[in-house]
């Protein structure tokens, strides 16, 4: 099997050399087409979690026939282990909305917004402040765009694409049944192409050094780089972007602390890759994809607790809307905590496994429908600490 | 207090009165007063011409925007997976013994009301809390102590 050891890339952070403006401003004289195929031809692929290529997003938007069209830029960072979309708005908030207006022009939309999460108010200050600048900059270099900040109110499903239209539009933040997809009908009913901050980082970036350069890195599957939101039991938790393609073994390597038991790869909707599946699992979307989140575990700490304390962010997260997600994650938790006291047999926890599975498939969104990563993952590798 | 029918009108001048005004508007009245009663929400209703109920619907969705009174200072302590292992329990029991109230109560001079809140997205700087918009990361619960002692001196 192929591995890459964690090798160190700085796209989306770096600054020097270029003026984002002027970036946008030799890009909009491009066809858009081209843009579109340029983003295809890169491989990128959404740095959200679900990894939905970003071309062919944009390429989908493009193509509706609609005089009203938006680009939303998804700043509702919410995943347990993941703040690296804040570290991104807060050190270059500039790439952030260049990336906005290079897909605003090439879909052809005239008014982009940041729905940032309400636990990163504090960045408003400066955003705003940096915003007026690049909005007046965009009127002078005669892009027809401009840009809002809009603001959520500490949910995390709003990080779902639908949830946060209807947030966006005065409504509960419930997710809709798909389809339609955003590309057909998002924001207001009008097609809407929605992309992570990270993605609209490095949508800015293959436009400035093109898709070539950003293909050298990364693998076959897993095109790129990534930023990683590193924390738990590691002595260098933080920010780090990595080239794609490393296994969780190189990963664990450089990262762990020499007792590393296993990894949440993906927040706590991800999956958790024990010791004996370091080698073999890949960290991409070939293997396990992550929206960033690593955060590690070290022997000490009981894999119950982290279990439980999923489940109960779960509970409280679910808006309710569908019961798969709304009874199953509080069965779940009430399930694991029954065998814990030994009110349920160990057995239980396969029928704890089916109900996951039914959540998997039922869920009406990616909520409900990945609470299954996490409690599978952890029944199955770690049962005895789960029972005793 | 702060005349919540202004700053419904400041705010339609800024969003309008479509629906899709409505979260900024509901976000203005919380920044100002930390919560919305019912007479706020029967206003901010009338203005964009909703009934009371959706936008009470609304409104009780979101975490950050209390239909129950709230505090001058909020404070909100992370509780998920890292800043648990960080050690956002000792962080708790300190601002609990400190402001002699349980996680969600309010002092009785209605100074500040302690909540704990899902990840914050200071994972690698944990335990970390947010005091309204104001965030402050690695805590100790000596820290944490003589921060809220400063906003009370204020």
């Amino acid at each position: 099997m192929e591995t890459n050891k964690p090798k160190r890339v700085d796209i989306i952070f770096v600054t020097e050399g270029f003026d984002p403006l002027k970036v946008v401003e030799s890009a909009i004289k491009k066809d858009p087409d081209a843009i579109i195929l340029e983003m295809i031809d890169s491989g990128l692929k959404g740095r959200g979690g679900a990894g939905f290529p970003t071309g062919l997003k944009w390429k989908f938007t493009r193509n509706e026939d609609s005089y009203d069209k938006y680009v939303i830029c998804n700043a509702d960072e919410g995943e347990p282990g993941t703040f690296k979309d804040r570290e991104i708005l807060d050190r270059v908030p500039e790439k952030v909305f260049a990336g906005l207006a290079i897909c605003g022009y090439t879909i052809g939309a005239r008014e982009g917004f940041i729905y940032l999460r309400g636990e990163y108010n504090f960045l408003l200050p400066k955003l705003n402040e940096k915003l007026v600048k690049f909005n007046e900059g965009l009127k002078k270099i005669g892009l027809d765009f401009r840009i809002e900040i809009r603001s959520g109110s500490g949910a995390y499903i709003c990080g779902e694409e639908s949830a946060l239209f209807e947030s966006m539009e005065g409504k509960r933040g419930e997710p809709r049944n798909k389809p339609p997809y955003p590309t057909v009908a998002g924001y207001l009913g009008k097609p809407t192409a929605i992309n992570n901050v990270e993605t609209l980082v490095y949508a800015f970036m293959i436009s400035r050094i093109g898709a070539e350069k950003f293909k050298e890195l990364g693998t076959k599957d897993s095109r790129g780089s990534k930023v990683f939101s590193i924390s738990g039991d590691t002595p260098k938790a933080g920010i780090y972007e990595l080239e794609l393609g490393m296994s969780v073994q190189n990963f664990v390597e450089e990262f762990g602390d020499g007792d590393t038991k296993a990894v949440q790869v993906g927040g706590a909707s991800g999956g958790c890759v024990p010791r004996k599946l370091f080698k073999d699992t890949i960290i991409g979307y070939e293997g396990i994809p992550t929206g960033g989140s690593m955060m590690l575990f070290n022997s000490q700490r009981s894999m119950y607790n982290v279990l439980h304390d999923y489940l109960e962010f779960f509970t409280e997260e679910s808006c309710g809307q569908c019961t798969p997600c709304r009874v199953g994650c509080q069965q779940l938790l009430k399930g694991i905590e029954a065998v814990k006291r030994g009110e349920r047999a160990p057995s239980y926890l396969e029928d704890l496994k089916k109900l996951a599975k039914t959540m998997k498939i039922a869920a009406k969104c990616g909520l409900g429908q990945s609470v299954a990563n996490p409690f599978i993952s952890i029944v199955t590798n770690f049962k005895e600490e789960i029972i005793y | 207090m702060a005349d919540v029918q202004q700053i419904i009108n400041d705010a339609t001048q800024v969003y309008g009165k479509e629906r899709k005004a409505l979260m900024p508007i509901l976000q203005a009245v919380v920044k100002e007063k930390n919560y919305l009663d019912d007479q706020d929400m029967i206003s901010i209703a009338k203005a964009l011409d909703l009934s009371a109920a959706e936008v009470f619907g609304t409104a009780s969705f979101y975490t950050f925007l209390d239909t129950v009174p709230r505090g001058k200072y909020v404070i909100r302590v992370c509780k998920t997976i890292s800043c648990h292992m960080a050690g956002k329990d000792e962080i708790i029991h300190s601002i609990e013994e400190l402001l002699k109230i349980k996680i969600g109560e309010t002092t009785v001079d209605k100074q500040f009301t302690l909540l704990t809140a899902n990840c914050l997205g200071w994972c690698h700087k944990g335990p970390v809390m947010l005091i309204n918009d104001e965030i402050f990361p690695e805590l100790t619960p000596q820290k944490a102590v003589e921060i809220i002692a400063k906003y009370r001196a204020e």
